[in-house]
This record gives structure tokens, C-alpha cells and sequence, in this order.
């Protein structure tokens, strides 16, 4: 890789005023997707601002509603968190899912969601059960975060502090895994929120997104018929050596009914 | 840039390049070369090291990432009396290996594997297991090698 220079943050403050210090710095969470961008030299940073010893950004915290996520809790904390499993056990199995027992234990959810991946799990969670980004600067809806392949509403020298999760109703996320990478060639989360019914896809588009009409049919009836007939249109659709477009479309709704399904 | 860790119980330090990745700290700083780099792209585990008691592949970590944690490699498992752990002993028994290149990182990593699911189901082992790449065995081996270590730990 590229040389950097290396700086591991004391706290958030101290973070970000190295942030805007460097000419191109970049934060270092987990590293899961960032050092092997960096091995193969597709990113190349002036500075590394490492995140790890932040104790501000770690743990689990049950709130009224919900369950706030600190950006640096690891997707194995997360799957393994008695108290996940009890209030939203869709998003204990979805981390529990995401690349392999190694990376679970040093990928983090802040940095999967700096990242958003098109093929990732943890931006269908926040789209869809509604959560709200919460960063150094401002919180930021689910619904406004995610804006293209690889790029979020994050600004320049802004940090994703925690995540905070409200507690559905019912909710399941169900993944067609890519099976040598394990990510999401089709993911979808269908949950009952108390603001209604949400279906987000990831691994299908550019970026994680919601199905209205499926929402719809949901609303009216929440069963894996309801969704009978609905495909999202293939044209937006990513296609590559793994799926067509047309096939994505496919999975998209077979995906779906599988999870409101698992949701019951 | 400084660096300082425990590693199989030691204490070690050394002045690395920041971009060193943890694994070539391990095998060329510390020559334990037990811990091998299959694929260099995070997807084959043979690189599967202990941090802070989780397995973690440590070609996809930067050793200063590393900097006061406590490290166990595969030659820190056996006993320090050279008697080997329950999981290198299963995999002796089982025939767990042949070329013996995904071994190390396969221990590693079944080691954390059991210590996160007592009784692992085959099913449970086979999925477990999953970011580690055998490219001789089938598994077969390596699953029951798994499931009889799990019973004695």
C-alpha cells in the first residue's frame, strides 16, 4: 500500500481536528473494507486517524423505544448482545451475518455505514427500521443518509458517533448471499415499524433502497402473498458476473417474502 | 512509529513503517512463521491470529492497530509444557490437514469457534467456518476434528 501517516485518536474531538488537519485524511474503524482497499491501492490517504481506542464509541445502550449502537460496537458484539436479540432480533442475525466470524470481530457499524457498500447489510437495517445516524455534528434520518454507491450525507470531517435503532413491531432481514464473498447479491429488510411498514433492498442497486409498493401491500396485509406479483423494475438494477438485472428482480421479491415470513 | 504488545504472553515492541499489516509484524519482526498469508485479500483465514481473544485475520489489520493488545498466534497454543491444546490434538487424531497451509489459521479460528458456541451442531461448524479456505481436505476432517476438540474444552 500507499504510506500514511498514523494517528490513533484519543477521542472524537481529537478525531476529527485530525481529520482536518491532513490533506486527505481518512478514518480508521474496523479496516475490514479500508485496509484492503488500501493493500490493493485503491484508496491511498495521507493519514489514518484510528478510531479503536475511542471508548466514547463503543457499547450498547437500551433506551426508551430502542437501542442506540455506538460506531465502533463490532458486528459480533452486536450479534451476540442479549439485549439485541431481545428487542430487535432482526439486527442481532443480520450482523451475525455479515462476511465471517474474523471480520465480524473487527468490523464495526459506523464504519460499514461510512463506507455503504452497495453490497453491505448493515444500510438495509438503517433504512429499515428507520434508524437515526447520530454524528459528531448533527443526527441524520435513515432516510436521508444514504445518497449513491459509496457515498453517504456525511461531510467533510463529520463522525459517526452511534446508531440508534427504534424498536419494530416485527421485522426479519433475509440475505441470497454472494457464496464466495458472502455479500448480499439480493438483501432485504421488511420490518413493522411504529412509523409503518418499510421494505429495504441492498446488494440489488447502487445503493440501498425502499420498495414502495411492496410497502403498500404490506400495509394492507402483512403476508408473503401480498408480495405475489411485485417486481421491481430491472432497469435500475445492478448486473455483473453474479446476477443480471433481471435475476436481482427475481431475488428481490423472493427475498422479501422470505422475510416477512422470518418476521412472524 | 513505536509499537509494543504481549504476543503468546510476551512482551514485545519494535519500531515499524505505518502501513505494516499485523501479519508481516508476526513473521518477519517476530519470525512466527506459523501464521501464514494465503490469499494477502482477507478471504482464505490461514492468516487467523487471537487479538484480545478474538480471531481476527491479521492480513487485513495494520500491526499498530495492534498496539497494546495481547496476541496469540498458533505457536502459543500448545501447553507450555509442549503438551498440545484439545483442537491441535483433535486435528492430529481427525486427520484435520493435509498440506497443513490452512492449518494454523483453521485452529485459530475453530479455537475462537468453540469458545463462542460450546456445543457446535455440524451445521454450526460448517457455517463457523466459513472465512477459512481449505483447498485439500473437502472438510470432512476438519468438522469432526472440530466437534470431538469442542467435547474435551
Amino acid at each position: 500500500m500507499h504510506a500514511f501517516k498514523y494517528h490513533k485518536a484519543s477521542s472524537v474531538a481529537d478525531a476529527a481536528a485530525a481529520l482536518s488537519r491532513g490533506d486527505d485524511a481518512k478514518l480508521l474503524a474496523g479496516g475490514q473494507s479500508l485496509i484492503a482497499a488500501l493493500k490493493l491501492r485503491l484508496s491511498a490517504p495521507s493519514d489514518l486517524i484510528d478510531l479503536g481506542g475511542i471508548k466514547e464509541l463503543a457499547g450498547i445502550k437500551l433506551e426508551a423505544g430502542g437501542i442506540t449502537l455506538g460506531a465502533m460496537t463490532r458486528h459480533a458484539e452486536v450479534a451476540r448482545s442479549a439485549e439485541v436479540q431481545a428487542q430487535i432480533p432482526a439486527l442481532a442475525s443480520l450482523a451475525g451475518g455479515i462476511g465471517d466470524r474474523m471480520v465480524r470481530n473487527m468490523g464495526t457499524l459506523g464504519g460499514s455505514l461510512a463506507h455503504n457498500d452497495p453490497v453491505a447489510d448493515y444500510p438495509a437495517a438503517v433504512l429499515g427500521l428507520n434508524a437515526t445516524v447520530n454524528t459528531n455534528r448533527r443526527r441524520i434520518a435513515a432516510d436521508d443518509f444514504f445518497k449513491g454507491m459509496f457515498e453517504t450525507a456525511l461531510q467533510a470531517g463529520e463522525i459517526i458517533v452511534s446508531v440508534s435503532f427504534p424498536l419494530p413491531k416485527r421485522a426479519a432481514y433475509i440475505k441470497f448471499k454472494n457464496p464466495a464473498s458472502r455479500y448480499a447479491i439480493v438483501g432485504v429488510m421488511a420490518a413493522e415499524t411504529a412509523g409503518g411498514v418499510r421494505v429495504a433492498v441492498t446488494g440489488a442497486a447502487s445503493s440501498v433502497f425502499r420498495v414502495a409498493a411492496m410497502e403498500r401491500a404490506l400495509a394492507a396485509n402483512w403476508s408473503p402473498d401480498a408480495l405475489a406479483g411485485i417486481i421491481v423494475p430491472a432497469d435500475k438494477l445492478n448486473a455483473d458476473m453474479h446476477a443480471s438485472a433481471e435475476y436481482r428482480a427475481h431475488l428481490i421479491t423472493v427475498m422479501a417474502r422470505r422475510a416477512v415470513q422470518a418476521a412472524n | 512509529m513505536k509499537l509494543s504488545m504481549r504476543v503468546n504472553g510476551k512482551p514485545v515492541s519494535a519500531e515499524v513503517e505505518e502501513r505494516t499489516l499485523l501479519v508481516a509484524f508476526i513473521r518477519d519482526s517476530l519470525r512466527l512463521t506459523g501464521t501464514h498469508v494465503g490469499c494477502d485479500t482477507g478471504q482464505c483465514g490461514a492468516c487467523t491470529v487471537h487479538l484480545d481473544g478474538r480471531a481476527v485475520k491479521s492480513c487485513n489489520i495494520l500491526a499498530l492497530q495492534a498496539e497494546g493488545a495481547d496476541i496469540r498466534t498458533i505457536e502459543g497454543l500448545a501447553n507450555p509444557d509442549g503438551t498440545l491444546h484439545p483442537m491441535q490434538e483433535a486435528f492430529r487424531e481427525h486427520h484435520g490437514l493435509q498440506c497443513g497451509f490452512c492449518t494454523p489459521g483453521m485452529v485459530m479460528s475453530a479455537v475462537d469457534l468453540v469458545k463462542n458456541h460450546p456445543n457446535p451442531s455440524e451445521e454450526t461448524i460448517r457455517a463457523e467456518l466459513d472465512g477459512n479456505l481449505c483447498r485439500c481436505t473437502g472438510y470432512h476432517n476438519i468438522v469432526k476434528a472440530v466437534k470431538a476438540a469442542a467435547a474435551k474444552m
